[in-house]
């Protein structure tokens, strides 16, 4: 088996620019995706989409047509509709596709899983008809669908707005809003406004206030700060229950978007044995990188979202920019000029984040639920259950995930590993990198004992 | 097919988007307390819309694609197709 | 000085909470030391059996002192059940070891007259294929037959050592975290000391060290040396899946949830608890041989695990010669033998003296073999 010069895992903004640039310049690069075609959650479905939905969506996501392009059109070997299950730090990746399971080798790694939702245990987030934003938001631009009836969105941050927006620009307008951003959370972002006003910050604040414009013109139905929220179920559907200056507030709905911003999805990484940090303003674990995007282990990159929070622009950047280092370790010559312009767009895209973080941070509350909420949905385990094992067996999260099979089913904690680490971490006092973290060990994707046991 | 009942579907839709669609949210019951659970995340990570497909259980409705004549089924607790001649 | 207590255990898995929780309810004063969410930790990477059918064959005291913890088990975990409400999952009778071949059948069948022979206190029988079809519904083609025996059971490990440690608090036992022993000595008034990195101290007038591959250091430092080396052990687990096996068997077990594992393996991989495919594949390829249905069943995690091995393999049990009343404890049977470690060892320890535990098990028996 020949190695390849890389293999870069996830076809979204991040692992397009870096397949891209790779390929472009000769190097023997395959590109890996679950989905049928480059995008990303980003960009999901930008080589199928009818016009009419794209319109609908609006010129971000269009943005991503001329790069999906690009990436066919470099020479990337693409390996669509496969995942990878595991990874391992000298380059080797065990892939899954229709045919079964092989296994390719790498010189270098390229990780660019891209993000995946704040976990939001609220009472009732685990009800039939509630959904995660961003889950409603791949059922739009996969397959073009809006929930029927009443539809009530709870959260922040720019997906929840974003996500609006587009329900009223497809017609939708039994739609309500809750949004749950931090008290003063607008007079604690202050300190970032001149930082967000730099470089193309005001890009980024204009788009953000221009949603907002447009959902408020329309009229819908917005609730700043509910307290005590709870969705409970009744003989009609669904209902969300909330506190606000005192007086109690009731809403019927069919369907529940819950939303509260996007963390880098590093399953992967961890279990490759990444060295991880947490960064208190995006509130989320990061793998440590270099400046030139490398991980803690040697040959294994990081682009995009899976990084840290940057939106789609900075990481396809980054994919670009952690291509050109890893060209430069295959003894490829590297313009210096074009690195250097690379960064500094990345920078200037990267000016309005502080200010977003602040904006959007969740409330503390999210991260330390009250007893009654399920944190582990797979094994129906409360956050007061949580609590009682870390109290009466001080155990960390390992011990609290082996004492009550939090973390243990089959999304192998990636629900839950968060809760865990802050209850713990609030339990004892414990900054988030203390406290610890779930072990994280592969198959990272389904695979069967079948097809396991007919390998060798 | 879900339960017994036709469901209609576009090409390139998915179980989950296309049983939503026609009203379903509840996919399954749990193998820990059989509470009702439908699709949270819809990209493949939360297997909280596991069902029955044409007699395999534990399958993500939000990752499989809907064809003609596909049987599904509400899966109702832990799987059973592994089980062996018991199930 | 008088010491913090009458017992100090260094170690918070199986073996030193089983000590420590014996100790305690029998009226000592203990401390345990457990390192926390970071330590190795054998007990979290455990199978889960209480196996006895052929163990210690050639070695009749481990072979006595194994049976009479299995023996003891049903006591034990209703004990836990009883101080803490904490079920162990312990369900006992018909461990099954499955044979693939006739030749295999041929070595049970050896085994079994062997155990008789050595007086072994365990019913072992052979089943054919069509007695174990009746109890093991579902096995596949090639599986000719099973040795069964009654003593054999099965538990859960996660659930019998916070039952354990659950148990050990309520009896007012206290429970340090995060501690890692760094140095252990003898002091004149005080018994022994352990002292941790930051300098940290606690006292006992008794010390076990039930520390696993760390008893290699810190036994050195009272003069035993133990020469325990890791040996890795891989288990798979699946989804859960309806209940289909109700016997605890040698390589595949079926947990109250309903997941599935498959083990364990044996291999040399240092200080890695990580997982290789070939392995992994080599245990999934026996468990589908087994029960072919279980082709289906999606592999949720693997991992890999440390045993603790002595050069012989068996547990040690020793007092330093040179410090009396500092033991130390080791085993890679935490499960099996943790009923008499906690209802009998523990004990004995506290009052300062090895009880019931087999004097050929000392460490010295590696010296003798190596003079």
């Amino acid at each position: 088996m020949t190695a390849w010069d890389a293999i870069v895992i996830g076809a979204g903004p991040a692992g397009i620019g870096g397949g891209s640039v790779l390929a472009e310049n000769g190097a023997r690069v395959l590109v890996v995706d679950e989905a049928p075609g480059p995008g990303g959650q980003i960009w999901r479905g930008i080589e199928t989409v009818p016009d009419s939905r794209a319109l609908l969506l609006g010129p971000d996501y269009l943005a991503g047509k001329a790069e999906a392009a690009r990436l066919r059109a470099s020479g990337a070997h693409l390996a669509f509709e496969t995942s990878v299950w595991r990874a391992e730090p000298d380059g080797t990746v065990w892939l899954r596709d229709n045919e079964g399971i092989r296994q390719e080798q790498a010189r270098h790694l390229l990780i660019a899983t891209g993000a995946m939702e704040r976990p939001v245990p609220r009472p009732g987030w685990t009800l039939p008809g509630v959904t995660t934003i961003g889950g409603l938001q791949i059922l739009l631009k996969r397959e073009g669908l809006l929930p029927d009836g009443e539809l009530v969105l709870i959260g922040t941050g720019p997906l929840f707005y974003l996500y609006a927006a587009q329900c009223l620009a497809a017609g939708k307008r039994d739609l309500t809003l809750l949004d749950t951003a931090a008290n003063g959370a607008l007079f604690a972002a202050l300190p970032s406004l001149p930082a967000a006003l730099t470089g193309r910050g005001p890009a980024y604040l204009a788009k953000g206030l221009k949603l907002l414009w447009k959902l408020r013109r329309a009229g819908i139905r917005f609730h700043a700060c509910p307290q005590d929220l709870r969705i409970e179920r009744d003989a009609d559907g669904l209902r969300v229950r909330f506190r606000r200056n005192g007086a109690l507030h009731s809403l019927y709905a069919s369907h529940v978007g819950l939303h509260e911003g996007v963390i880098p999805e590093t399953h992967m990484v961890r279990s490759m044995g990444c060295h991880m940090d947490w960064s208190r303003e995006g509130a989320a674990f990061h793998p440590r990188r270099d400046n030139r995007l490398q991980s803690s282990i040697e040959r294994v990159f990081v682009a995009g979202d899976a990084g840290g929070i940057g939106g789609a622009t900075v990481a396809l950047l980054e994919g670009r920019l952690a291509a050109l280092s890893i060209l430069e370790e295959l003894g490829r010559s590297v313009d210096p000029l074009l690195r250097e312009t690379t960064r500094r767009t990345r920078r200037a895209h990267l000016s309005a984040r502080p200010l977003l973080d602040a904006l959007y941070r969740p409330q503390d509350a999210l991260l330390s639920p009250a007893d009654e909420v399920v944190a582990c949905r797979c094994e129906e385990v409360t956050c007061g259950e949580i609590r009682a094992a870390l109290m009466a067996d001080s155990a960390g999260p390992n011990q609290v995930k082996a004492f009550l099979r939090c973390g243990m089913g089959p999304c192998q904690g990636r629900t839950c590993g968060m809760t865990l680490t802050s209850l713990a971490a609030a339990s004892r006092n414990l900054t988030m990198e203390e406290a610890g973290y779930l072990t994280v060990r592969p198959p990272l994707r389904p695979v069967t004992l079948g097809e396991i046991a007919d390998l060798y | 097919m879900f339960e017994g009942r036709a469901i209609p579907f576009r090409p390139g839709q998915s179980l989950a988007g296309a049983l939503m669609a026609a009203g379903v949210v509840h996919f399954r019951r749990t193998p820990v307390s059989g509470s009702e659970r439908g699709p949270w995340c819809l990209m493949g990570i939360c297997y909280e819309c596991l069902l029955r497909v044409d007699g395999s259980d534990n399958q993500r409705a939000c990752m499989t694609a809907a064809r003609p004549g596909m049987k599904t089924e509400r899966q109702d607790g832990a799987r059973l197709d592994a089980a062996g001649e018991q199930a | 000085m008088t010491p913090d207590s009458d017992l100090i255990v260094i170690g918070g898995g199986l073996i030193g909470s089983a000590l420590a929780w014996g100790a305690q309810r029998k009226g000592a004063r203990v401390t345990l030391l457990d390192e926390g969410d970071v330590a190795y930790r054998a007990s979290r990477g455990n199978f889960g059996l209480v196996w006895l059918q052929g163990k210690g064959l050639g070695h009749p005291d481990y072979m006595h002192w194994s049976i009479k913890a299995g023996q003891l088990w049903p006591e034990f975990s209703a004990t836990l059940y009883e101080e803490t409400g904490i079920d162990t999952g312990w369900r006992g009778g018909g461990g099954l070891h499955f044979c693939l071949s006739e030749k295999e059948m041929e070595a049970r069948r050896h085994l079994i007259a062997r155990s008789r022979e050595e007086g072994a206190a365990i019913r072992i029988e052979l089943l054919d294929r069509e007695a174990l079809s009746e109890i093991a519904p579902g096995i596949g083609p090639e599986v000719c037959g099973a040795s069964i025996s009654d003593l054999d059971g099965e538990v859960s490990p996660l659930l019998t050592l916070r039952a354990l440690q659950n148990g050990f608090r309520k009896h007012g036992g206290r429970i340090v975290v995060d501690f890692t022993a760094e140095q252990v000595r003898r002091n004149r008034d005080a018994g022994f000391i352990v002292k941790s990195a930051d300098g940290t101290e606690f006292s006992g007038r008794h010390l076990a060290i039930a520390a696993g591959l760390g008893a290699n250091r810190l036994a050195a430092q009272l003069g035993l040396e133990l020469g325990l080396r890791p040996e890795r052990g891989q288990i798979v687990v699946t989804d859960r899946i309806a209940p289909f096996l109700r016997h605890p068997t040698n390589m595949i077990r079926q947990t109250r949830e309903g997941t599935v594992l498959l083990g364990s393996s044996h291999e040399d991989a240092g200080f890695s608890t990580g997982t290789d495919m070939e392995t992994v594949s080599g245990l999934c390829r026996a468990g589908t041989r087994l029960f072919p249905a279980l082709r289906a069943a999606r592999l949720v995690r693997a991992w890999g695990a440390l045993r603790i091995m002595s050069a012989d393999g068996l547990p040690i049990y020793d007092e330093a010669p040179d410090a009396p009343g500092a033991f130390v404890v080791t085993c890679h049977s935490g499960v099996t033998l943790a009923s008499l470690h906690g209802l009998e060892l523990g004990p004995a320890l506290a009052e300062g003296h090895l009880g019931p535990a087999p004097r050929s098990m000392r460490s010295k028996r590696f010296a003798l073999q190596t003079a």
